[in-house]
């Protein structure tokens, strides 16, 4: 309804011009240009001086984040008493959208994919025409119920679903479908890994207040501009109208940037893990509004909030709330309490700051009341059960699990940060490699080939099988080959050409004559041969340049191909290094 | 022409039948589908069925009928002659080639313009929705065409079917079949004045809070709001979601109630739409002949007080105690029964009502249909404050004590509105004595539960402008069909039903005489 103050005008532009009364495929709503409006607000209230920016960098850079947020004024200059200095820290909420990834929306039969062409997958009953009714997916309820089980949430066996009014362009009802008194999902936490300043990580318990299903509004595409101000005019793409989301609702227990953005991870992380969403941010199908203010430590009382929207990335929102906590405390060390009003900000990714966008609307402004058109939606405890049954490994458990193999913690984070690299590397144990050197070879030059060529896991996975990474490793482990010789021949098994492993590596291995020396006899001719070539550098060393080790290492390598085994090449280098032979 | 049945025992009760005026058949065609036992929709598809007359035929003879009354009635919004004679060619070609066309073969139908028609303009008489095609047909017509039924056109509303008296479509107002110079009721008028004018066979109307029933009483014609969820609401045009509720209005009970079974039952596209197995309401209605003398006995009725007392006209309360007469001489104990409660029915209806009728208006924001500008009236909707909890505490008392009284009775009864038709204009400045009017009716949506009205009588005989005057019958949720055979039993035996409109007569005999 703020929009109707910002005179916005909305045109309609039909493709078949002249035709009365909607039609069912191209639209084009257009909107007034806001680029006065728009312009004018951002440099009345968007307070990013630069000044202000060093000051979040600096902060940031202190490890402002990273401590628990005790932040003081930094600048001294509005402080009057510095002796007094006043601790403050952040109070964070999180509201995350998640997609929920079924075949079709929310309420209707079209299909929910992204990306497809503008206004290709609608329906009267998503355009909101006359007359039509929403029939809620059953596989939105049954990801909806996944979800709250892995975020430990009680799922309320009768829930209902409500209206939420408001106006936009992009909402063709005039309301969004939407549970508010009796969500689907109540109370739950979830459990997140923060890196601290220095290496280590702690371990948070986050505390989730509730979550509940609701559809998506449409996606209005803004001509002449990247956003809405200065835009000559505005597209709607209804495609999106009426896809399912999930609305997760976080307690205010979080505090630094740092553990927000490690919160949207493990949420997308256990989203991606269940199989209910691909979290893919970029594409808007995981989205996080943050809630902050600050206080003095200690203080019980909330300070005022400020929602912060338009963050795409984890990293972004760390940010934003790093930048939002100095200006916060900035205004109120300042005496400018005034500036911190309950409001929705924007992050501005360019200039890395937050601007106003709009003062808050109310709750009762929404005017919420049962949806009519949709029966309580009631489910049965063995269905519940069910789900809870069929739930996959989580995030959390995979860590756990995989910190008793005795993998590191940050192996850990490594490897169970993408559900289809744990399912990777748990192939790879399945197939009898050894924890940390698989560990190794996934986190390592695999990882850096799929990075480099952008390859899935699961496409990896038909190219080079599990269990020829797992065999290669085994022949490392048992000193067939080096682990300088694996490294050589995995483009090989890249290129499939290990096969299914059990005993094809070692074929390949063999027939590229790649086996390692580890005879003593043979391996002491080698280096014989070398020393006798190199009885000038041979000298040197005995004079004391024991230096020279490495280049007859290398020279010793080199006469072998690089199939000496390394250990025992060592070993008998430094006995003939040391007594001339008699 | 066959004489209406009479009962020699009922003799008595037909002093009705003094003002029965008999009607010079504006058409032949026309006259052969009235006075059926069953009312002219059974006589219609039977002898289409059997080829007595072809689909095409009857709609030409209906068609004209609908445009010789419509200079003075003003019941259509849409008609497209050619859109309803291209169904009918359709049917008699299926029939031709021996197919079964369904129950309601070559009938031609009326629906209420908020209900979803392919192809043809729908705007729930409201100018906001003007030039709006819908692209899919609502659930209650696809069922109609499906049963080989043929839509002529769409029927004039209140706008969205807020209002009582069809005054504030947004396009004309609909003039009373009996007096024009008298409203038809609303929100479903254009329907009841077409039914009542014999522009159509029946039709189909919508009933929030009494937009079936009361236009229904006004019109001297029979009007069901089924129960909640009886029939699905897909393709209508929402005003109060919880409320809303889609129903036949026809000439006869019997006609009611075969329309009824066609739209009547379970939807995948309504998610309120009760799964419950739909029963052949016209199985259990008997023809006259087969009554006993005592048809009714064993059953029992209860008059709501709080409905009879103060603020019904006179001519009201004469008509519905001759027809509790009549039902006691049919052998049923009629009681009165208090419903505390009744009263407060009204102001909770409207807080639902507009609230829900607020958040389902908000779409039409002049942009996606209709012409801009409208967006002003949409901000005294959004201006229409909501008391939260009011509403639904009433509405679960109401609830309560009627479930409560039709656990004891096997019916209620009570006038379908405080009055007959008033004048047109009458309360347009008296917008509050039009939404009292909705008393009578308003608690049944509150409660969901399934009523009829019928004819009981006439009010303003002795001026010399006798009006109809509707009863109301109401049932136990779902017991639509005992509810329908009740109501078969009275209108066979009293005979009101024979009495027809002026105008229709006037204007039958300008044109053929």
């Amino acid at each position: 309804m703020t929009y109707y103050s910002m005179g916005m005008q909305v045109v309609r532009c039909c493709s078949r011009a002249g035709v009365p009364g909607p039609c069912t495929r191209q639209w084009a709503v257009q909107l007034r240009s806001l680029a006065a409006t728009g312009a004018c607000r951002r440099a009345s209230s968007g307070t990013c001086t630069p000044a202000l920016r060093n000051v979040a960098a600096a902060a940031s850079a202190a490890g402002v984040a990273t401590d628990g947020a005790s932040i003081s004024s930094s600048s001294s200059s509005t402080s009057t008493q510095p002796a007094a200095k006043v601790d403050y820290e952040a109070v964070i909420g999180i509201e995350t959208h998640v997609q929920l990834s079924t075949k079709t929306k929310a309420f209707c039969s079209c299909a929910s994919e992204f990306g497809a062409e503008p206004n290709s997958n609608i329906c009267p009953v998503c355009l909101g025409h006359p007359g039509t009714l929403p029939v809620l997916n059953a596989d939105v309820v049954r990801k909806g119920v996944l979800a709250g089980l892995a975020l430990d949430a009680t799922i309320c066996l009768s829930s209902k679903f409500d209206r939420k009014q408001y106006f936009y362009p992009d909402l063709p009802k005039g309301y969004q479908i939407s549970q508010y008194d009796v969500p689907l999902c109540e109370g739950g936490w979830v459990e997140v890994v923060v890196p601290d300043s220095g290496a280590g990580t702690s371990v948070r318990r986050i505390g989730i207040t509730r979550a509940h299903l609701e559809e998506d509004a449409g996606k209005l595409v803004h001509g002449g501009a990247a956003s809405l101000s200065g835009s000559d005019y505005s597209l709607v793409d209804f495609n999106r109208a009426g896809v399912p989301l999930l609305e997760i609702v976080s307690e205010p227990d979080l505090r630094t940037g740092a553990e927000a953005a490690a919160y949207g991870a493990e949420m997308r992380r256990i989203m991606r893990f269940l199989g209910v969403s691909d979290g893919n941010m970029a594409e808007g199908s995981m989205r996080c509004d943050v809630n902050i203010s600050v206080r003095p430590r200690g203080r019980a009382a909330f300070g005022t909030k400020v929602e912060i929207k338009n963050m795409n990335s984890f990293n972004a929102m760390q940010r934003a709330i790093e930048f939002e906590i100095v200006r916060q405390v900035d205004a109120l060390e300042g005496g400018r309490e005034g500036e911190v009003v309950q409001e929705t900000r924007l992050w501005d990714e360019g200039r890395q700051c937050t601007y106003s966008m709009r003062k808050k609307e109310g709750l009762a402004d929404y005017r919420y009341f049962p949806e009519p058109d949709l029966p309580e939606l009631n489910l049965t405890e063995a269905y519940v059960q069910e789900l809870r049954a069929s739930m996959p490994e989580l995030p959390r458990q995979l860590r756990e699990r995989l910190l008793g193999l005795g993998l590191s913690q940050y192996d850990v984070l490594v490897l169970s940060d993408d559900a289809e690299v744990a399912a990777y590397f748990d192939a790879v144990l399945a197939a009898g490699a050894p924890a940390k050197p698989a560990a190794n070879w996934v986190m390592g030059d695999v990882m850096a080939h799929c990075k480099e060529v952008r390859l899935g896991w699961e496409q990896l996975a038909a190219r080079m099988a599990p269990a020829a990474l797992a065999e290669m490793i085994s022949l490392i482990e048992d000193g067939t080959i080096s682990g300088k010789i694996g490294k050589d021949v995995l483009p090989a098994l890249l290129a499939g050409e290990g096969g299914a492993g059990g005993g094809s590596v070692r074929a390949l291995v063999e027939a590229r004559g790649l086996v390692q020396i580890s005879d003593p006899a043979a391996l002491a001719a080698i280096v014989d041969g070398v020393l006798a070539a190199n009885s000038k550098q041979l000298q040197a060393y005995r004079e004391g340049k024991t230096k020279l080790q490495g280049f007859f290492v290398g020279a010793v390598m080199k006469e072998s191909k690089g199939r000496a085994n390394p250990k025992e090449l060592n070993r008998i280098l430094m006995q003939r290094l040391a007594a001339p032979p008699s | 022409m066959n004489p209406p049945h009479t009962l020699q025992s009922y003799t008595e009760m037909r002093v009705l039948r003094t003002t029965n005026i008999r009607a010079k058949p504006a058409d032949m065609r026309l006259s052969l589908v009235c006075g059926s036992l069953h009312g002219p929709l059974h006589a219609a598809r039977d002898q289409v069925a059997r080829r007595g007359t072809s689909a095409t035929e009857l709609t030409t003879a209906y068609l004209r009928q609908l445009h010789s009354a419509e200079t003075q009635l003003q019941c259509f919004l849409a008609v497209d002659d050619e859109y309803a004679l291209r169904q009918a060619a359709l049917i008699d070609s299926r029939l031709a080639q021996g197919e079964d066309v369904g129950p309601l073969a070559g009938v031609p139908i009326a629906v209420k313009d908020n209900l979803c028609t392919q192809g043809l303009q729908t705007t729930a008489g409201s100018r906001g929705l003007h030039g709006f095609v819908p692209t899919y047909d609502a659930t209650a017509v696809a069922r109609l065409r499906a049963a080989g039924a043929v839509v002529l056109g769409k029927t004039n509303m209140d706008e969205f079917g807020m209002g009582s008296s069809c005054e504030n479509s947004g396009y004309q107002p609909t003039f009373n079949p009996w007096d024009t110079k008298h409203v038809p009721g609303g929100s479903s008028g254009g329907s009841a004045a077409a039914v009542a004018a014999k522009q159509c066979i029946a039709a189909l109307g919508s009933d929030t809070g009494g937009s079936i029933r009361q236009p229904a009483s006004f019109c001297g014609v029979v009007g069901v709001k089924p129960t909640y969820g009886r029939v699905s609401r897909n393709g209508l045009v929402a005003y109060a979601s919880s409320l809303d509720c889609v129903g036949p209005i026809a000439q006869s009970v019997a006609d009611a109630a075969a329309v009824l079974t066609v739209i009547a039952g379970s939807d995948l596209a309504d998610a309120t739409c009760s799964q419950k197995p739909v029963e052949d309401y016209t199985a259990g209605l008997l023809p006259l002949d087969n009554l006993s003398s005592k048809p009714l006995a064993f059953k029992r009725l209860a008059l709501i007080q709080e409905a009879c007392g103060e603020g019904v006209d006179a001519g009201v309360t004469a008509a519905l105690a001759g027809a509790v007469r009549h039902l006691q001489e049919l052998g049923a104990e009629v009681e009165q029964v208090s419903l505390p409660s009744f009263a407060a029915g009204l102001p909770a209806y409207y807080v639902i009502a507009l609230s829900e009728a607020s958040s389902n208006l908000s779409r039409y924001d002049g942009v996606r249909f209709g012409q801009r500008g409208a967006a002003n009236e949409l901000k005294n909707m959004y201006a229409s404050s909501r008391h939260s909890g009011l509403g639904s505490e009433v509405r679960t008392l109401v609830r309560r004590e009627m479930n409560m009284a039709l656990g004891r009775f096997d019916a209620l009864l009570c006038p379908a509105a405080p009055t007959t038709a008033y004048r047109v204009g009458e309360k347009l400045c008296d917008p509050l004595s039009m939404y009292k009017g909705d008393l009578m009716t308003v608690n049944l949506n509150l409660a969901g539960l399934p009523a009829v009205c019928l004819p009981c009588g006439f009010s303003g005989q002795a001026a010399g402008n006798a009006l109809p005057v509707g009863m109301q019958l109401i049932g136990r949720a779902f017991g639509e069909a005992d509810l329908l055979k009740l109501a078969h039993i009275y209108e066979q035996t009293s005979g009101v039903v024979t009495i027809l409109p002026s105008v229709f007569i006037e204007s039958a005999s300008a044109k053929h005489d």
